[in-house]
């Protein structure tokens, strides 16, 4: 008892502790991602197997614009819909950017092989 | 005692007087502590959204279409005529050929927009009479709060009522892919928009036998058809590489956000030290102490407060992502729409990503509190204390 008082006595001690502890908690919950949510790869792999099943090619995150519902079947001019000069308006569309398979000059396209897709007609000039 | 006993009860000594220093300034540094600690709380629930997202949608994006054909006419995407399936059949290695039908639906009673689709041939168990569907567990909560059991749309093309009768809801757990959807049987979707048989398909799509010639298929359909677009399921995939990453829309202005903070943090601490930290450090040189002793004590106290911001920061945003389905989060997403999946999302921590974050939070403001010190530490006690 005497040996814990003066434990606490040094002011570093409950610095020290709350490091630990949150020290501890990150690691619990590096642990707990792989282990305390198997439901959940479980569910992911029942949609995995729903997507095959439907044949569903995007994630429904954003449904209020065709280009964001549907990134991947996007063409380069859907954002503009019928008007060449206008901007692009849909909220979401300042989420998402275009899929570098339509614009293959951006991100990790440059780095990754030409696919064949990229022949598509609709990014001719 | 061995030498790094010495150094490490140093250091504890060191401590202690640090800690009894803050403790002087406590209101001010625990106010620093609890900014410092939501900056980097908002920076790492964005960063472990995205890769969560990220994941999430890789994995079940992997059963996705390994092959998706458009026709493009215009620059934009059109109906596929109703013999391309059996052109495209033709094509040595491939297989599961099938003319999908799909199309989007505003509907006017609610704003909502639903993707509305007639389920493949090739899965049995989705397979719809005339008059029934199976919807998305969102348009489920939309639109039959009630529970009867009932859709009705009104056609886009004439006005009609389209009566559906919900036969299954998609599982909740597939909302990322399924929140929107209506699955309607093939007749149904023509009469509902007006699509004859000969006006064809919204797309094909079709796998190939050996997936290592998937880009061969990709450009013998090209060949075949100068008219299509060819989506692989690598430009699928490849789509939702880059959603909120670090470098793109929604994240890099928080990213901005948060560096803005950090430098107004380092700005602050690097401009110069309070007069009552001149004379603290002119007083500890009067009583003896070296610059290395002083450096060495604001070092920890840098340290001290920025360590506990990021594991508070880091360990309330894990919380709030995976355990309260980033409650904080959705609402900026969401924005305007009136439909949203409810997902939760896999829990995953990228060991490279927490140490992108600890170097980023840690180190800057670890590094800016030394200079003026250092400046402090160098001159003439006397000099400091006046």
């Amino acid at each position: 008892m005497m040996q814990r008082s003066r434990l606490f006595q040094r002011r570093s001690t409950p610095v020290l502790l709350m490091l630990g502890a949150g020290m501890a908690l990150l690691l619990a919950e590096i642990a707990c991602s792989g282990l305390c949510f198997a439901d959940r790869l479980h569910a992911r792999q029942r949609t995995a197997q729903l997507v095959a099943q439907l044949g569903l090619s995007d994630i429904a995150l954003f449904t209020e614009a065709r280009y964001t519902r549907h990134p991947s079947q996007a063409d380069l001019f859907t954002p503009f819909q019928d008007a060449p000069g206008s901007l692009e308006h849909f909220p979401s569309g300042s989420l998402l950017t275009p899929p570098p398979h339509i614009v293959p000059t951006t991100g990790r396209a440059r780095q990754s092989p030409p696919s064949p897709s990229s022949n598509q007609p609709d990014n001719r000039e | 005692m061995s030498g790094w006993k010495q150094w490490l009860a140093r250091q504890r000594y060191l401590l202690d007087f640090t800690v009894a220093a803050m403790w002087r300034r406590r209101w001010r540094n625990l106010l620093l502590l609890l900014v410092y600690a939501l900056v980097v709380f908002l920076l790492a629930s964005v960063l472990f959204y995205g890769s969560a997202l990220r994941r999430d949608a890789a994995a079940v994006l992997s059963e996705a279409p390994e092959v998706t054909v458009q026709r493009i006419v215009l620059g934009r995407h059109a109906l596929s005529p109703p013999d391309w399936p059996d052109r495209l059949r033709g094509i040595r290695g491939t297989r599961q050929v099938q003319g999908r039908l799909w199309g989007y639906y505003y509907d006017r009673a609610n704003g909502a927009n639903y993707t509305i689709m007639v389920p493949s041939h090739f899965s049995p168990e989705h397979s719809l009479k005339p008059g029934e569907a199976i919807v998305g567990a969102a348009v489920k909560r939309l639109r039959d709060e009630r529970g009867l059991g009932w859709l009705h749309l009104l056609s886009p093309a004439d006005n009609r009522l389209l009566r559906l009768k919900i036969v299954r809801t998609l599982p909740a757990e597939s909302e990322l892919v399924s929140a929107d959807l209506i699955l309607v049987s093939e007749k149904d979707f023509r009469r509902f928009f007006h699509l004859k048989p000969e006006d064809g398909f919204t797309d094909i799509t079709l796998r190939v036998r050996n997936r290592n010639e998937i880009d061969t298929v990709a450009a013998k359909i090209s060949t075949l058809l100068p008219q299509a677009r060819v989506i692989t399921r690598r430009d699928i995939l490849r789509t939702y590489e880059n959603l909120f990453s670090w470098r793109e829309g929604v994240v890099l202005a928080m990213l901005a956000a948060a560096l803005a903070a950090f430098a107004i943090f380092a700005f602050d601490k690097a401009s110069g030290l309070s007069a009552e930290e001149r004379r603290e450090i002119g007083v500890l040189k009067a009583l003896g102490w070296d610059t290395r002793d002083v450096m060495a004590m604001k070092l920890w106290e840098g340290m001290l407060v920025s360590l506990l911001a990021f594991l508070f920061g880091v360990v309330a945003a894990w919380l709030h992502i995976y355990m309260f389905d980033a409650g904080v989060l959705v609402p900026v997403l969401k924005g305007w729409s009136v439909l949203y999946p409810q997902v939760a999302l896999t829990p995953h921590v990228d060991a490279l990503q927490l140490a992108a974050l600890a170097f980023m939070t840690i180190v800057p403001f670890t590094a800016a509190t030394l200079v003026p010190v250092w400046k402090a530490a160098i001159t003439d006690p006397d000099v400091v204390m006046r």
